[in-house]
């Protein structure tokens, strides 16, 4: 088997394993949304109400921000 | 920052920007209409000595519309919707708005010079990739300015999910950060010739049919990451936000966000078939492209399926005629390329007029129309007031509506006359036509896109006038409009 076949093969497994890890992000996606995980439609409002006073859609958390701010 | 004090988002970065898009807009499509003239014209090839030569000119239009008019708006619309959708002001960060600012002047400084050593010749003569190393540096260090800015934005965002346009910009930083440098590895011929060649011109590090590979590689992602990626981008926040209708389905967007990520890349190959690179890798570039209609349709038709319930918009504002129009043109031209990708109509259309055709309506219909339509957006937020005339938005509406028709109307039939002209033989198996027969033959097609050309940059023109009188004239808004932009 040259460098050739090699790349063929290579390029043909790594297609499948591609595919598979899409499909299964559609399979996560749908699942964790039945089982009320997450909501995925919501963070479509976040182009809608996108003033700098809006609340988050969904928020850092605040110590987060302030451990940002006293590192600034 | 002061804790009361009222906290506005900076605009001063997308303003600056937006002018670079119209100026570069119009140098570019300026080019593009000679060029096309010279095309149906020959003579007008010599009316500046070498400095206007198709030859010279050709890849000033290309790449002043990718680099210059491309990529200006592609940093205008980043700071003005990634401030946005990560809901925190440039003003918060002084880092951001210097590194922003350095940006702006070594973008602007960069380009004109890029745009100037193409027309005195210095060109690494790779398409779409001419400017010599220098440029290229230069390319590079503004990258990762814009890098810088992105990554800066996001960490100090308040909104802690990152808007779906937010994925596509990253998406686009990241992808022509590695298209760039591998295509554009190249050695100056003064260091590899003992001192005989020159320091400015510069050779690929790869050859054959291995350059031809990682040029189109390049060639076709810069498509992907430049034209597709983020204008898309624009069209998730500003047909949302100009509509007041949220995205039809944010998982879709999820989806063929992944879709286009994973299939795009290996698709390039197809600027190669019937050449000497590897059988399965010519098959594997159709495959590919046939399977990328899938995640761009899915994006088009998530953006059609935004405006349900809502098409009575279409007629009442002009600026959602825009960008239905441009996801429709999406739609037809990423139908179009995986057809053409097809090995048996290739063997028809490859070289012929039916790929600028093709390119264009991808180009003029999508990337340009949704530009147009985020800076009609951003205009009264940006400066306060209301757009100067709807009027004209109309009339450029239509103008260059047509003007696309016509061009790629005219590519297809002089394409595909060109491809059966080309192959065509007589009954001993003679070729029954020679090049200069097609010429002839193809003239009127060409007289019609210099036309187009001239129709469309006029349309251009009546945008930049409209934006220039609305910045100047417009009636002043006391408050920021929330969806629908104010028009006169």
């Amino acid at each position: 088997m040259d460098i050739r076949d090699l790349q063929g093969y290579g390029s043909f497994f790594m297609t499948i394993f591609l595919v598979v890890m899409l499909y299964g992000y559609i399979i996560h996606l749908y699942r964790s949304e039945k089982k009320g995980e997450r909501d995925y439609e919501k963070y479509g409002r976040i182009a809608l109400d996108d003033e700098v006073t809006s609340t988050p859609v969904e928020d850092k958390p605040a110590s987060e921000r302030e451990n940002e701010k006293e590192n600034k | 920052m002061q804790a009361n004090a009222a906290l506005e988002y900076d605009y001063s970065l997308a303003k600056k920007f937006t002018f670079l898009t119209i100026l570069f807009g119009f140098l570019g499509m300026l080019v593009g209409t000679i060029i096309a003239a010279q095309m149906a014209f020959p003579e007008l090839n010599y009316l500046l000595g070498e400095y206007g030569t198709f030859s010279r000119l050709r890849p000033i239009h290309t790449n002043t519309v990718v680099f210059g008019f491309t990529v200006s708006a592609i940093f205008a619309t980043w700071f003005y919707v990634g401030q946005r959708v990560l809901k925190v002001s440039m003003a918060e960060s002084r880092f951001l708005m210097v590194i922003g600012n350095i940006q702006f002047w070594l973008y602007f400084i960069g380009a004109l010079l890029a745009t100037i050593s193409l027309l005195f010749g210095i060109s690494s003569s790779k398409e779409y990739a001419q400017y010599e190393w220098p440029f290229d540096i230069v390319v590079v260090i503004v990258w990762v300015l814009w890098g810088f800015n992105i990554m800066g934005l996001i960490g100090i965002r308040r909104e802690k999910a990152l808007y779906i346009s937010v994925w596509y910009y990253l998406a686009c930083f990241l992808g022509i950060s590695m298209l760039y440098l591998f295509n554009n590895m190249a050695i100056p011929t003064y260091f590899a010739t003992e001192g005989l060649g020159n320091i400015f011109h510069s050779v690929s590090m790869y050859s054959g049919t291995n350059d031809a590979l990682v040029q189109w590689w390049y060639g076709h992602n810069a498509v992907a990451f430049g034209f597709t990626v983020p204008i898309v981008a624009m069209i998730y926040y500003f047909l949302p936000k100009e509509s007041g209708q949220a995205i039809y389905s944010y998982k879709l967007s999820l989806l063929s966000f992944w879709g286009l990520m994973f299939v795009y890349l290996w698709a390039g190959s197809h600027h190669l078939l019937w050449s000497t690179v590897p059988d399965w890798m010519q098959t594997m570039g159709s495959a590919f492209s046939i399977v990328l209609i899938l995640p761009s349709w899915g994006s088009a038709i998530n953006m059609l399926l935004t405006m349900k319930g809502e098409w009575n918009q279409v007629t009442e504002n002009p600026l959602i005629k825009f960008m239905v129009l441009a996801s429709t043109f999406y739609m037809l031209s990423t139908i179009e390329g995986p057809i053409q990708a097809i090995k048996s109509v290739n063997a028809i259309a490859h070289f012929t007029d039916w790929i600028p055709g093709h390119v264009h309506d991808g180009v003029l219909g999508w990337v340009v129309f949704m530009v147009m339509a985020s800076i009609f957006h951003m205009a009264p937020r940006m400066f306060k007031r209301e757009i100067y005339s709807r009027k004209l938005m109309e009339v450029q509406f239509w103008l260059q509506t047509t003007a696309v028709v016509l061009y790629f109307t005219s590519m297809w039939i002089a394409g595909i006359t060109q491809g059966m002209m080309w192959r065509a033989v007589d009954e001993y198996g003679n070729l029954m036509y020679s090049f200069i027969d097609t010429v002839t033959v193809l003239h009127p097609y060409y007289t019609i896109r210099a036309l187009s050309g001239v129709m469309y940059l006029t349309g251009f023109l009546m945008f930049a006038y409209n934006i220039y009188k609305t910045m100047t004239a417009g009636r002043e808004l006391s408050e920021e409009p929330q969806f629908r932009t104010p028009m006169a």
